[in-house]
């Protein structure tokens, strides 16, 4: 530029643009244009050296991307779950290099078990520098392999383009798994001739889906008009695939008692006729107790985790497997199908549905609603409306399902109160319910909380959290307090680590070794981030704290002491089969 | 289980996979997470441009090898994975002996061993001459034994790379598999020796 004359420099500024279908932009600002492409409004994200080309890009993006400034990269990759799985679309994530990009690994491990779509962005040291030990430089290729869909170093800028296509496509196709992209500094920096940006449709090597085969689907439906006592499991799977519509209808014309896994929650209404509750270890009597006595299995979506199977080789021995998946490799990983049907369920279930017979099963259903009953009286009811001086978790879950008419979306940490939210809440609608299933990462529930709500702008969102878990990630109220945004928070306390408490209790005579866990002023805490909040202990309060709560227009925290010592039943202990569930 | 999913033997697996960084990680950790043991490795290009290809010996049951062979297919840049008992495949290792060429010389019959282990001398140096045999384990290993007792001064042997029997190639495999599992818009092979123009990177 010195060297130009100013004349030189004048002409060329007000010379009409070369018309040329490239522009020379920085690695960052494709990264950016690609990101607008891809539909992306938030991103949850936190800076740092290496990563500060794209963060000055952003500078300018204000406009077209919120960026949420977290308080810990975890939160970022909490927030981004949380906001895929209410609005279906990619979670996007920054962080900067080395211990910006560690700390998403938690995230990452809980996005892939749970199949979240995600695409992280990691700064990463000058590409010369790569291998040097230079300073925050950290091999997160490697780190980041075992807990991601895929994952890529970019070194040079043109590549940006190409592999933020890649990334999306993959996050989101077939079974959607977190990405993470890794950019050294140099190609954030380095112009380039930028041709525009093309999604990504088709990469050879990757096939999202397996081609469905119709002799397969023929032999299920045979099975399925055949059984006297079929037997429906769903899972996550049919969320993911949109496919609550063609599922419902299923379902409803096979007449077939239908129970869900923890992911699958709200897939069709938790009050639907067809459906007979929750399975696995927490899950309801019935479901677990008669997956040992039907004679026809039908899995769609879901992945026979051992939390749902309990002992494998006491698991369902009796029934003839229909295993409908779209990933090749969960068919036949935990439980032997009869039956294979590999595809996307949007596609399978449609036309299952119009191979099956219309049928009712009623005496069938009246064996689930007998177990129900027997596990109403000696469980639910008590857990429901105690007499005890202390509240319950379950009735507080209870009382805010009333008042939330089961429209809330329900983010829930881990442990006690999970179960109870999973088994009590009402999911009236789809992607209600956002927890962490197969990695169970405490600490998950308050920045989930946050992204959900920008997924889901218009629903109420109550995050419910155990005393232990809050204080893992409770620096995310930083986050509520500067983005303003609307999340109730409902800590149930019970001073314990209360799950662990209940194993000791249960399994280790009572040694209740360091479950016993000091909690803050929560409410002070809250105050202190200029959030409102109240802490009740008593249950003639519990009516008008939530309503506060929830009429409240801003966040709202709210502390819940519950009993110190309550157990979920019913429990699968682990080891055992589904069937020796035990209610007390 | 029946006796048949518990029955351990050698089984070839071969992976297809797109020429990337990282990929040999990414199989890997397939097998050490579930702490499988690989016996022998050889990755390396196919003969179809920017396409690799991989052989693994396992020791483990069918029913682990169908599950790892999936496991390893969902590699988003793996195109496509086969496994073989040692019945169904031809293979072969190479080894190299490298021996002191004097005691070779005052020692040995060269030519007697040559003969009789299908080895061939592929380097004849004043100091040292190189051997080389090609064959299965046994066969290599025969040679190492009868090779020790004249001071054998270095031995290596490569990973194991096998020819399946019934295949018709990988070019037909190919073809088939990308009609039976086709994405979008992929038609037969028009796509093969394309490479970068096919890859999306
Ligand atoms: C990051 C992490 N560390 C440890 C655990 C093990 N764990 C599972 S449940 C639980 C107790 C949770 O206690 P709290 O948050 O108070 O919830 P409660 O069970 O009392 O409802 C623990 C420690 C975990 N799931 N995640």
């Amino acid at each position: 530029m010195e060297t130009q004359t100013i004349a030189q420099e004048v002409s060329e500024k007000t010379a009409e643009p070369a018309k040329s279908p490239t522009t020379e932009v920085s690695g960052s600002e494709a990264l950016l244009e690609a990101l607008i492409v891809e539909g992306v409004d938030t991103i949850f994200g936190y800076p740092g050296g290496a990563i500060m080309p794209i963060y000055d890009a952003l500078y300018h993006y204000n406009d077209k991307l919120n960026h949420i400034l977290v308080r810990h990269e975890q939160g970022a990759t909490h927030a981004g779950q949380g906001y895929a799985r209410t609005s279906g679309k990619v979670g996007v994530v920054f962080a900067t290099s080395g211990p910006g990009a560690t700390n998403l690994v938690t995230g990452l491990a809980d996005a892939q078990i749970d199949s979240t779509p995600l695409v992280c962005i990691t700064g990463q040291v000058f590409a010369s520098l790569l291998g040097t030990d230079a300073f925050q430089e950290t091999d997160v290729i490697n780190i980041t392999t075992p807990v991601t869909k895929w994952n890529y170093q970019v070194t040079d800028a043109t590549e940006i383009p190409e592999v933020i296509a890649k990334a999306f496509y993959i996050a989101k196709s077939g079974r959607p798994g977190p990405v993470l992209i890794d950019i050294t500094k140099n190609a954030q920096i380095q112009k380039f001739d930028f041709a525009g940006y093309e999604k990504c449709e088709h990469i050879r090597s990757y096939r999202p889906k397996p081609i469905v085969r119709p002799q397969y689907i023929k032999e299920a439906a045979g099975l399925i008009n055949s059984a006297k006592k079929p037997f429906v499991l769903w899972g996550q799977g049919v969320i993911l695939g949109s496919a609550e519509q063609e599922f419902k209808a299923f379902v409803e014309k096979s007449g077939i008692p239908s129970a869900w896994t923890v992911l699958g929650a709200g897939a069709i209404p938790t009050d639907h006729p067809l459906n007979v509750g929750m399975l696995g270890m927490h899950g309801n009597y019935g479901p677990n107790v008669l997956t040992n006595e039907c004679d026809v299995l039908i899995a769609i979506g879901m992945r026979f985790d051992d939390r749902v199977t309990g002992r494998l080789d006491k698991y369902a021995k009796q029934a003839k497997v229909i295993h409908l998946d779209i990933d090749p490799a969960e068919i036949d990983k935990n439980v032997k199908s009869t039956v294979p049907v590999w595809g996307d369920c949007k596609e399978t279930l449609p036309m299952l549905t119009a191979l099956v017979d219309k049928k009712e099963h009623t005496e069938w259903h009246n064996k689930f609603k007998d177990y129900t009953r027997q596990e109403v009286e000696q469980v639910i009811h008590q857990e429901l409306n105690p007499t005890t001086a202390e509240m319950t978790m379950g009735e507080v879950i209870k009382q805010l399902n009333e008042i939330t008419k089961g429209e809330a979306v329900i983010v829930t940490d881990v442990g006690q109160h999970q179960m109870v939210a999973c088994r009590y809440a009402q999911f009236n609608q789809t992607r209600s319910n956002v927890t962490s299933g197969g990695l169970g990462t405490m600490g998950f529930a308050l920045p989930a909380a946050i992204g959900a709500k920008f997924g889901a702008q218009n629903r109420t969102v109550v995050a419910v959290i155990g005393d232990g878990g809050f204080q893992m990630t409770c620096q995310e109220l930083g986050t509520i307090m500067q983005s303003g945004i609307d999340v109730k928070i409902v800590i149930l306390n019970n001073r314990f680590l209360g799950m662990v408490r209940q194993w000791q209790e249960l399994f280790n005579a009572r040694r209740y070794s360091f479950v016993d866990i000091e909690s803050p002023d929560f409410v002070a805490l809250a105050a202190a981030y200029r959030i409102p909040g109240k802490r009740i202990d008593d249950r003639k309060d519990l009516p008008s704290a939530l309503n506060e709560m929830l009429n409240n227009p801003g966040s709202f925290l709210l502390e819940v002491m519950v009993t110190k010592e309550n157990n979920v039943f019913p429990m699968v202990p682990q080891g055992c089969s589904v069937a020796e569930i035990r209610l007390k | 289980m029946d006796n048949q999913e518990i029955h351990k033997q050698e089984y070839n697996i071969t992976v297809y996979t797109e020429n990337q960084i990282g990929l040999l990680n990414r199989i890997a950790i397939i097998f050490t997470r579930r702490k499988i043991n690989i016996d022998s490795l050889n990755t390396s290009p196919s003969e179809i441009e920017s396409i690799h290809r991989f052989n693994i010996v396992i020791n483990e049951s069918e029913d682990v090898v169908r599950k790892l062979t999936r496991q390893i297919e969902k590699q988003v840049e793996v195109l496509k994975v086969y496994y073989h008992t040692n019945d169904d495949v031809i293979w072969q290792e190479l080894a190299l002996y490298k021996m002191s060429t004097d005691v070779i010389a005052e020692k040995v019959s060269v030519e007697r061993l040559l003969r009789e282990n299908g080895a061939r001398a592929v380097v004849i140096r004043k100091d040292y001459t190189v051997f080389e045999t090609t064959g299965h384990r046994e066969e290599t290993d025969n040679l190492i034994k009868i090779l020790q007792p004249y001071g054998l001064i270095e031995f290596v042997r490569s990973a194991r790379v096998a020819i399946i029997k019934n295949s018709k190639g990988f070019n037909s495999k190919l073809r088939e598999f990308e009609r039976l599992e086709p994405g979008e818009d992929v038609i037969e092979n028009e796509y093969l020796n394309k490479g970068q123009k096919v890859f999306t990177m």
